[in-house]
């Protein structure tokens, strides 16, 4: 991919940046010229902000060299999903119906990267209002794989995982609901990360399902994860879900090895049983990414957790009626695009969501409507948040034997733009991302070799609540591996 | 995809279920949502054999109570902002069609 | 909500108290349906909770402020916000729930979806299944324990404003939206059908405005919207045990407006079943100039609120020690604050004007010192309704009112005195001394009458008629002369009957 300039990871960017080895303009020229460069056939951003981003990084220099503290991510550009307000920027979701929105306030997330000194250089592609796994249902267009531009890069993020990827920022932030960071991030061949339900402030992050999701960074390198997980996480007073708690430190064990931990396999998540669609190639990988870890130390075993199997149908009763009432206030009244409709508000409220949304945000808009309404919530919406408990307990008694879990990120590469018309299909391919949302643990994808087409696979690494550090300690193993993998097949093809 | 004899979803409750939804959908869009639709409740059927009756629900992942705001004013003003924002304002308010009727509240 | 509406019966009477109706006979007149038919009432009331902020916004609360100048991020629901719950919203509504005597527990907010233009969300975050208070009741001045089914906590809409050619909804035209009520907190108090007729439902939401005032919850002002009131009625025939379909009527903006709002509807539905037919289950309007109801618009959503948990907010479990704490802090409820008088002797009618007024404290220590219980209560009722009456001192009150019942002043000089107490602050023994008060002695009074009765030969024929009518205009006459004569000094009763003594 990015053997380029631009391939440096955002650590490495702010040492030099903070002392002033480098300048935070020059990164971001750097960076820019890559977006010129390919940005057009990627179309990861919806928005650049080449002239803010510039600016911003002057102020960084000017602060550097009056000896100023300049922040952990000093200079470093990072690109933001679209569905993050920005104050005087505009932000879509990529949805005709916020088209040209302008929110007039801040995420917690945006100040806290302020604050850290990163440098906000687009708003990126995604799955309209975070509905996807594929980025192909962006009313702005689909972005492309910048590994093989025929492919989806995955979604709901995928406009972030594709910038990363592309080498058009070292991190940037994406959003996961159902897997929407961490399975782009395997398609992409990144780091995606899942935080801890509450970990990070969701003030400002537009609600997809508000018991689902989270922010969270991507990567090319764990390191740089934990380093972007730091500075994001942390309690907010905007944010009732918010765990009361200062932000986790993560980065202190990444090179702690993971001698004596227990790792398991998650029995229902390779390819045996009920769930099938798992290419070979990618439970081979994650085999050998249990290997790489028993022969780091590890006791590596599989584990079942039976009621994973079911994530897949609570999950599409629950995050669907969330999103239904959290997607009503688009009603033409206050903000966005508005239809006139026939003379009457319900006839304009009716013609603005109409017009206003897509084909999937309307099925699940419906499908959350149905799950909520009257005689069917005991038998679906109800229901759902039982085996939500269910699949919590099951992971809970895993947990009492193991340290961390194992498990594909996805059941597949990256497939080809177009190629998956029927809905379903599509929802199948979060099943192993999914349970985390539903427990609300962390989990974090990291390539691992690759599968099909020589495109990449991601092993994912999940563990309990507020897990991040072990989590990381072992996602940073895995990478060690894959690096060594990567260097002696390298070694060995040239020579 | 959906088992044709029973039918997890009519179109008329499709029909409904877009009349809650404030969403007007053609007589195309009904027979593929039906479908679409019902292809995913017939594939979420496989909790319903499951006995969860004396499993308690969970509505929020990370248990956490009494989470309150001190009763202090913030001053933004984003009176302008928002009413710029609007797609159509008048006199500093939000204009809209005549009413939809009464408020069920 | 009355979803969850249980209709239970509970008709408790206190056993200490007379009946006692809150208005004229005259109005009783107007309030009752034929003897064979009984009105069945449940009342929802919400009330604007007196915080700074919104209920889940940092917003202002505030009223009468230009429009939309009183908006947040939050409470205008744009994408992105959330709620947070504002802690004296909760306490007020803990206070409020502990003055109703109920159960205060655990609860959950939950979402009633519906779409709305005044509700940024397109759903008002309310609680649903899982109300903070429970169960708890409320006592009437005559002694009726009206059931309280819950009080609990939810935001407030925005308020649109049509323009158009005759203002109603049903024309043309378009509308504005002003946001600034858009979250302000509520507390929805749901009774139980325990009401039996207009008067009882005026009188208890009068007395629940009362508590709402005087713990500080809410402001409590019809005229502004902090307080609004929807009324459930039906009707059975006389002494039956059953629940007729019942309408809710909505748009009732004051108390008397209440009172004649139940009437007419009670009185249809009487008139529907007498003629064979049955009223429909649905919302209505109160229409105060048309003086009748009239039916909400047919729906053009359906109701189905789609309630669930909101994911947003997480669950509110007061402490005991926490309700214990706001429990102590709880001033004295009118309920007792009336009960203590009464106890003390005065009428329940008295006492209920008394803590009206925030005259009870007064006449509570006034009787304490010593004052006549009666005469306490009279000047309470018809000489104290001023300004600045309850900074009377309650030790020359008493002394006021002894100085009366020991025959040192009338009743007409002690009304002077006290007005003078009032706007002086003086002793009533001074002002007596400085006006020149004392009682007349008896026979000067038959003096100074015997003089006026030689004066006015022809008015006294006619006071001895036996014309009734005749009698009572000279009987006014001659007290007048002598209360001319004698500079109101003079004391009526002992007029009345020297003249009574003197034409026999």
């Amino acid at each position: 991919m990015s053997d380029q300039t631009n391939n440096s990871d955002a650590l490495s960017i702010a040492r030099a940046v903070r002392s002033d080895e480098t300048s935070s303009v020059a990164i971001v020229d750097q960076h820019l010229a890559a977006i010129d460069a390919s940005e057009a056939e990627i179309h990861a951003f919806n928005l650049v902000l080449a002239d803010e981003a510039r600016a911003a990084a002057a102020v960084i220099d000017q602060r550097v060299a009056a000896g100023e503290d300049v922040g952990p991510l000093a200079g470093v550009p990072i690109a933001l999903k679209d569905n993050m307000c920005t104050k005087g920027v505009p932000t879509t979701c990529s949805s005709k119906m916020l088209e040209g929105w302008k929110p007039p306030y801040n995420a917690t997330v945006v100040e806290k990267l302020a604050a850290a000194g990163a440098i906000l250089i687009g708003k990126t592609n995604m799955d309209e209002f975070a509905m996807g796994s594929s980025t192909e249902n962006s009313a702005f267009g689909v972005t492309k794989n910048p590994l093989d531009t025929t492919k989806v890069p995955g979604g709901s993020s995928g406009g972030s995982a594709a910038a990363v990827a592309a080498g058009f920022a070292p991190l940037a932030l994406g959003s996961d609901t159902g897997g929407s960071i961490r399975q782009p991030a395997a398609l992409c061949g990144v780091v995606g990360m899942k935080p801890t339900y509450g970990a990070v402030s969701r003030y400002g992050l537009i609600a997809f399902a508000s018991s689902l999701d989270q922010i969270g960074p991507f990567s090319n390198t764990v390191a740089d994860s934990a380093a972007l997980f730091e500075v994001i996480g942390g309690h907010d007073p905007r944010d009732s879900t918010s765990i009361p708690e200062p932000a986790a430190s993560v980065s202190a064990g990444l090179a702690t090895g993971v001698a004596g931990l227990r790792v398991g396999i998650i029995t229902e998540l390779m390819g045996t049983g009920d769930l099938d669609g798992f290419e070979p190639e990618v439970l081979a990988q994650t085999r050998a990414a249990a290997e790489a870890l028993a022969a780091a130390g590890a006791t590596v075993a599989e584990v079942s957790v039976p009621s994973v199997i079911y994530g897949l149908s609570a999950y599409y009763q629950i995050a669907p009626a969330e999103a239904s009432s959290n997607l009503a206030r688009y009603d033409g009244v206050r903000y966005g695009v508005r239809q006139e409709g026939s003379g009457n508000t319900a006839s304009m409220m009716m013609a603005t969501r109409t017009a206003g949304f897509g084909d999937e945000v309307k099925r699940r808009i419906m499908l959350g409507t149905y799950a909520l309404s009257a005689g069917y919530y005991d038998a679906f919406y109800g229901k759902a948040q039982r085996v939500r408990t269910l699949m919590i307990n099951d992971l809970a008694k895993a947990y009492a034997d193991f340290d961390v879990l194992l498990t594909p990120t996805s059941p597949c590469v990256a497939f080809d733009i177009g190629a998956t018309s029927d809905p379903l299909t599509m929802y199948l391919n979060d099943v192993c991302t999914i349970p985390s949302n539903l427990a609300g643990h962390p989990s974090i994808s990291v390539p691992y070799g690759t599968g099909q087409g020589g495109l990449p696979v991601g092993v994912q690494v999940l563990a309990p609540l507020q897990g991040e550090a072990i989590m990381f300690q072992v996602a940073a193993e895995l990478e060690r591996s894959a690096n060594a993998i990567k260097t002696t097949s390298k070694n060995g093809a040239e020579a | 995809m959906p088992e044709s004899s029973t039918e997890p979803l009519s179109r008329d409750e499709v029909a409904k279920v877009a009349s809650l939804a404030l969403l007007e959908l053609t007589e195309q869009e009904l027979d593929t949502f039906t479908e679409q639709l019902g292809a995913v409740l017939a594939h979420a059927k496989d909790i319903e054999a499951l006995d969860v009756g004396d499993v308690k629900p969970t509505s929020h992942p990370y248990p956490l109570v009494n989470i309150f705001r001190d009763d202090v004013v913030e001053e933004v003003d984003v009176h302008d902002a928002a009413l710029a924002a609007a797609p159509h304002a008048e006199a500093g308010q939000f204009r809209v069609p005549p009413a939809l009727g009464e408020e069920p509240g | 909500m009355n979803e969850t509406n249980e209709l239970v019966e509970q008709p408790v009477s206190s056993p200490t108290l007379d009946a006692w109706t809150v208005d004229t006979e005259v109005a009783r007149e107007e309030t009752d349906l034929s003897s064979d038919w009984e009105m069945v009432i449940g009342l929802e009331v919400h009330a604007e909770l007196a915080t700074k902020t919104k209920m889940f916004s940092p917003g202002r609360n505030q009223f009468g402020s230009d429009p939309n100048t009183n908006i947040h991020p939050v409470c205008l629901g744009l994408p992105g916000t959330l709620p947070v719950v504002n802690g004296k919203a909760v306490e007020l509504s803990i206070r409020l729930g502990l003055a109703l005597n109920c159960t205060v527990q655990r609860c959950i907010f939950s979402r009633k979806n519906y779409f709305y233009p005044d509700m940024p969300k397109d759903y008002q975050i309310s609680q649903y299944d899982r109300p903070l208070n429970i169960s708890g009741w409320l006592e009437l001045a005559n002694g009726h324990r009206i059931g309280i089914e819950r009080a609990h906590m939810e935001e407030d809409t925005g308020k649109s404003t049509h323009v158009g050619d005759s203002g109603r909804i049903h024309d043309a035209g378009y509308s504005l939206v002003d946001y600034n009520r858009a979250g302000v907190p509520l507390i929805e108090i749901v009774s139980h059908p325990d009401v039996r007729g207009p008067e009882e439902a005026k009188a208890y939401v009068a007395e629940l405005q009362a508590i709402l005032i005087a713990i500080g919850a809410s402001d409590g002002k019809f005229e502004e919207g902090s307080m609004r009131v929807d009324a459930n009625i039906s009707v059975r025939p006389a002494g039956s045990n059953e629940l007729r379909t019942r309408c809710e009527v909505k748009n009732v903006n004051s108390l008397r407006s209440l009172g004649r709002a139940i009437m007419y509807e009670a009185k249809r539905h009487v008139d529907l079943y007498e003629s064979g037919d049955k009223p429909l289950q649905e919302t209505r309007h109160w229409d105060e100039e048309g003086g009748r109801t009239r039916p909400g618009r047919s729906k053009e959503q359906a109701e189905d609120y789609r309630y669930f948990d909101d994911p947003d907010l997480v669950p509110v479990d007061p402490s005991p020690e926490w309700i214990e704490e706001i429990r102590a802090a709880l001033p004295t409820l009118p309920r007792e604050r009336r009960m203590g008088l009464i106890a003390s002797g005065a009428t329940v009618e008295a006492a209920t004007i008394a803590v009206e007024r925030e005259l009870d404290g007064l006449a509570a220590a006034a009787i304490d010192a010593g004052g006549d219980v009666g005469r306490v209560m009279t000047h309470v009722e018809h000489n104290l309704a001023v300004d600045g009456a309850a900074d009377l001192d309650a030790g020359n009150f008493a002394d006021l009112v002894k100085m009366e019942t020991g025959g040192e002043l009338t009743a007409t000089q002690a009304k002077q005195v006290l007005a003078e107490m009032i706007t002086g602050g003086k002793t009533p023994a001074d002002i007596a001394k400085e006006r020149g008060f004392e009682a007349m002695d008896s026979s000067d009074l038959e003096a100074t009458l015997d003089g006026i009765i030689e004066a006015n030969p022809d008015e006294w024929e006619r006071f001895c008629s036996d014309d009734p009518k005749a009698k009572g205009k000279m009987q006014g006459f001659f007290t007048g002369q002598v209360m001319k004569a004698t500079k109101g000094q003079a004391d009526g009763k002992a007029v009345a009957q020297l003249l009574a003594k003197k034409s026999s």
